[in-house]
């Protein structure tokens, strides 16, 4: 049932301090032959096609309905397959993206700036720390100007110059204004233009969606991906469902640190359970830690809330320069006294400097006892975003133009008021660049598995720029996806397979045993309880900073801490309702799980890169050191067992076309 | 970031809780009461009720069902009644965005789900909501496919036009406009998609069959027709303007004189 995973043959030397076996299985990126430029159009041209009339005849099952998922559904509909999308909210239209606030970028050098598609590669492959795909960020900078037609044509109501023109704003990272919005509801809009396509598609009946669906496992038959199996969230019903290529599209595991940006149901199980059938699993501690979100006020929060990037453009970060100040209230600290630090390090880039340099930068002044704000667990967790001076030379109303809605947002969530006094802001888990391995297709090591959108690894390295997750999931969706799709389907038999076969019953009593074992334990302790300690280690242990011995100790706690939930979780009701605790149980199964696997990724990598900070790997300036002889890969996790450690397949990184160097925002 | 000690801006909170339990769309519901203890004014609602539920499954009892996703106000997934006020006190505000600040020390809460015919109780607060996707499936788009669009700077469209597109694009159908309504109208839902279009050239061409498609499908659905309350209005977390009614209107009427169909 499980794709064959290569034999492993050698050890590992002694670099990690747990040693893990390296596996021999080749991750072949199937990179199309020829210069960088032309790499997509031959490859279309090369690849086969399924004939119109023949495309009814196959079916596609899509789990995800965000930007990637209905981008991709919609569009093999259009196309003419048959397609089934599988959600776990009660609409298509509540994906997390529908949260994204500030932007989209493309490369249409509409600013006539010096923006082209080459120069949005190279910010992308540079700002990922060199440890993504060439060949894939290249298409996705070169399809990047398509989304934005699309878009518009779709009736997005992107924000407008006064002449009509669509308008730009700069993101972090990047030197162009090549940033699209729609006030800070980017995400929402994008989300909507997407939904309403899927809409349209499933009046046409051509898509059939199905909400309140968990995908629990997917269904393999000689080693490809043929089904998956689903739990009706209302009834509580296991089903299996049968297609001739599964496309996971489940966005990204943020969640496995409890707190963060993502929306509540965020998880991992779906990639996880793909990994557990053979799927590899690649980078998984790379995380990004965005700057700018409103600090933890208490322990019974339960989410942390993003202010969105663009506000960089305006807002002028800094912190006392003497710890003294730092009760203060921020108008009785005269200009003399602040340290606008990252203007200071970083004259270049200012404030707009990549997300992973500026959170780091704003956890070293906190450590140093600069922070601001209320004091949490002893220390203030805290740095100001000040407008005053924006808000003095463009007035308020332009402000208020750009990010009204922002400001509203942390009024109603601080009761204080941005426009009199700054923002306190602080990093917080926002993104996750890791997922599931896959190749120039999209396709995972398992044929048939197709994986896009977040929950994929394939386009930000170690750390994704602003305004290029958006444009990466509907890339995926709407111009990669049904091209490569064509190639695996043209070779595979329409129909061929269905949930009669012998390997779904197999795979549907692997998940109602799950679901039984959960609602056997009957302990005490509740599954939130179990999320909130594995969030802890997690935050503490493999966050914006991370040290060898801290990995180690992470990986034994949160081994004791999945023993316990499984002698002692408290799973109320019963499977065949609706069943909100039982939900929240087998995520959170997963998430303990698949957070020693985090951990060890970050210890099997002996460098910094982008948002995996090894303190042990610093320059003296304090910033990322990478390895480039020893870490230039991508790691793939292979599943071998639940007591086994994973195996380590690698695909090296090969850098052609931007010479590999030391990243510099100074 | 998980916090090591409480803190908290202001004195806990103690609520008296009457909440609707309901197990499935078949049972009857009925009303609870609970205690929440030690609320801090900076919790949200939700976070209020995830003590709630803490407390539930500490004594082996089902917690409170409730939707909800990003805790941020964009999804429109929570839902609740509040003391008979969709998404409760504060103006402007999901249930997810309220904050504890806005009830005092011993109040008594009532939670309810959204009531309507064509919202039917799954359980507990959670309804199903999925009629307003079928409206939006009967013709809130613009039918393109994918590909093959113009330059997205073709089309020039005013900042003005863009921008009442966008006040009506706002709308996260929540379904707070058909609970306050009395006659259980999507009326606001409708309008808010059909200004968006309408103001975009893109939508234009199919501006008046798509009001036309949109209210029948909610007519068909067992929303009721407005009446000119708008409470909706009132309660829109998204303050969508009771104009989008109006222009949804307006372009159903065209589309009854001129059908050719
Ligand atoms: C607050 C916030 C702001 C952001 N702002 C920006 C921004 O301005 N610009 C930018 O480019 N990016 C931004 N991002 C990142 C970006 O929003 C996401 O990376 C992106 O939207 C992910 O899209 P997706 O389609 O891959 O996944 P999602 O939108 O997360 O969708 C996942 C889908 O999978 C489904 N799903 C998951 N698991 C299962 C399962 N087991 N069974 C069935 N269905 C399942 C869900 O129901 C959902 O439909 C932001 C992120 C956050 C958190
Ligand atoms: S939970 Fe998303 S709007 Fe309230």
């Amino acid at each position: 049932m499980t794709a064959a995973t290569a034999e492993t043959t050698q050890k590992t030397s002694t670099k990690s301090p747990i040693d893990y076996p390296l596996s021999d299985l080749k991750l072949d990126a199937k990179i199309p032959s020829g210069p960088l430029d032309q790499k997509w159009e031959k490859y279309k041209f090369d690849t086969k096609l399924v004939n119109p009339a023949n495309k009814r005849k196959y079916t596609v099952l899509v789990v995800g309905s965000g930007l990637a998922g209905a981008s991709a559904a919609s569009t093999l509909a259009e196309l003419g397959y048959n397609v089934h999308c599988f959600c776990f909210q009660d609409s298509p239209r509540r994906a997390h993206s529908i949260a994204a606030q500030g932007g989209i970028n493309a490369a249409k050098n509409y600013q006539n700036d010096g923006d082209s598609v080459f120069r949005l590669f190279y910010d992308t492959i540079k700002g990922g720390d060199f440890r993504a795909r060439e060949a894939n960020v290249y298409r996705l900078a070169l399809n990047s100007r398509n989304i934005i037609d699309q878009c518009v044509a779709q009736g997005v109501p992107f924000a407008r110059e006064y002449g009509g023109q669509l308008a730009n704003r700069s993101f972090g990272g990047a030197q162009v204004s090549r940033t699209f919005y729609a006030r800070g509801q980017t995400g929402q809009q994008l989300l909507l233009g997407a939904y309403s396509s899927l809409s349209r598609m499933i009046e046409a009946n051509k898509v059939k969606m199905h909400t309140r669906t968990e995908m629990l496992d997917v269904v393999l038959v000689d080693g490809h991906a043929k089904g998956i199996v689903t739990r009706d969230l209302v009834s509580g019903a296991v089903e299996s469902w049968a297609g001739d290529a599964v496309l996971l599209c489940t966005g990204g595991y943020g969640n496995v640190f409890y707190l963060s940006t993502n929306a509540q149901g965020c998880n991992v199980t779906a990639t996880y359970r793909a990994y557990k059938r053979g799927a590899a699993f690649s980078n998984p501690c790379y995380t990004q830690i965005h700057p700018t979100c409103i600090p933890v006020h208490g322990d019974q929060q339960s989410k942390l809330t993003l202010m969105s990037e663009s506000l960089r453009n305006d807002g002028r970060i800094w912190v006392p320069k003497k710890s003294d100040d730092c009760a203060k209230p921020p108008d009785q600290i005269p200009e003399d006294a602040r340290d606008y630090y990252l203007e200071r390090r970083y004259p270049s880039y200012g404030n707009l400097c990549p997300r992973d340099i500026a959170s780091r930068a704003a956890k070293v002044v906190c450590d140093e006892g600069r922070g601001v704000g209320p004091v949490v667990g002893g220390v203030r967790l805290g740095v100001y975003l000040d407008f005053k001076k924006s808000i003095a030379d463009k007035g308020k109303a332009d402000i208020e133009g750009k990010y009204g809605n922002l400001f509203d947002m942390y009024a109603k969530i601080t009761a204080e008021d941005p426009y009199k006094s700054p923002m306190r802001i602080y990093p917080a888990v926002h993104y996750t660049m890791g997922g599931l391995w896959v190749d120039y297709n999209l396709q995972t090591n398992i044929p048939g598995l197709f994986c896009l959108g977040e929950a994929n690894f394939s386009d930000h390295g170690a750390n994704r720029l602003g305004a290029s997750a958006l444009m990466q999931g509907l890339c995926d969706g709407y111009f990669v996806i049904p091209y490569t799709i064509g190639g695996y389907l043209a070779g595979q038999t329409g129909g061929a397979v269905t949930a009669e076969h012998g390997a779904f019953k197999e795979t549907e009593s692997d998940v109602n045993g799950r679901v039984k074992r959960l609602l056997a334990v009957k302990g005490k302790r509740s599954p939130r309880s179990f999320h909130k300690a594995l969030g802890k280690i997690m935050w503490d242990r493999c966050g914006m900073g991370r040290t060898a011995s801290g990995l180690v100790q992470a990986i034994s706690d949160i081994r004791a801490l999945r023993g316990e939930f499984w002698d002692n979780v408290q799973v109320t009701g019963t499977g065949d309702t609706f069943n909100v605790a039982l939900e929240m149980a087998g995520r959170v199964a997963d998430f303990l799980e698949f957070g020693e696997m985090m951990c060890l990724d970050a210890l099997h990598r002996n460098e910094s890169c982008g948002g995996h900070f090894r303190e042990e790997y610093q320059t003296e300036e304090g910033e990322a050191l990478r390895n480039d002889d020893d870490y230039a890969y991508a790691a793939g996790w292979l599943y071998r067992g639940d007591d086994k450690l994973p195996a380590l397949a690698k695909e090296p990184l090969a850098f052609e076309n931007i010479k590999l160097s030391q990243r510099s925002y100074k | 970031m998980p916090a090591d000690g409480a803190n908290t801006h202001g004195k806990l909170l103690t609520l008296t809780l009457q909440v609707w339990r309901q197990r499935d769309s078949k049972s009857e519901g009925k009303f609870e009461t609970y205690q929440a203890k030690g609320i801090s004014p900076d919790q949200s609602f939700l976070e209020m009720l995830d003590v709630v539920n803490e407390d539930l499954i500490a004594k082996g009892l089902e917690p409170i069902a409730f939707d909800h996703d990003c805790r941020e106000g964009i999804c429109g997934a929570c839902s609740l009644m509040i003391n008979g006020e969709a998404h409760g006190p504060d103006r402007g505000t999901t249930t997810c965005q309220l904050h504890m600040r806005h009830f005092s020390d011993g109040d008594d809460v009532v939670i309810e789900p959204w009531r309507a015919a064509a919202f039917p109780v799954i359980r507990d607060l959670v309804v199903d909501r999925t009629a307003f996707d079928r409206i939006i499936q009967a013709g809130g788009y613009v039918s393109i496919n994918a590909g093959g669009a113009p330059d997205g700077n073709t089309l020039p469209i005013s900042k003005k036009e863009a921008d009442l597109s966008m006040d009506a694009a706002s709308c996260i159908g929540c379904g707070a406009c058909v609970a306050a309504c009395p006659n259980a109208s999507a009326m606001l839902f409708v309008g808010a998609k059909a200004s968006q279009l309408r103001h975009l050239p893109q939508g234009q061409p199919e501006q008046h069959k798509r009001a036309l498609n949109m209210l029948n499908r909610a007519d068909k659905e067992g929303f009721g027709s407005c009446r000119n309350h708008f409470e909706c209005e009132a309660a829109c977390p998204k303050e969508i303007p009771r104009r989008v009614m109006a222009e949804g209107y307006r372009d159903y009427v065209v589309a009854t004189l001129t059908r050719d169909d």
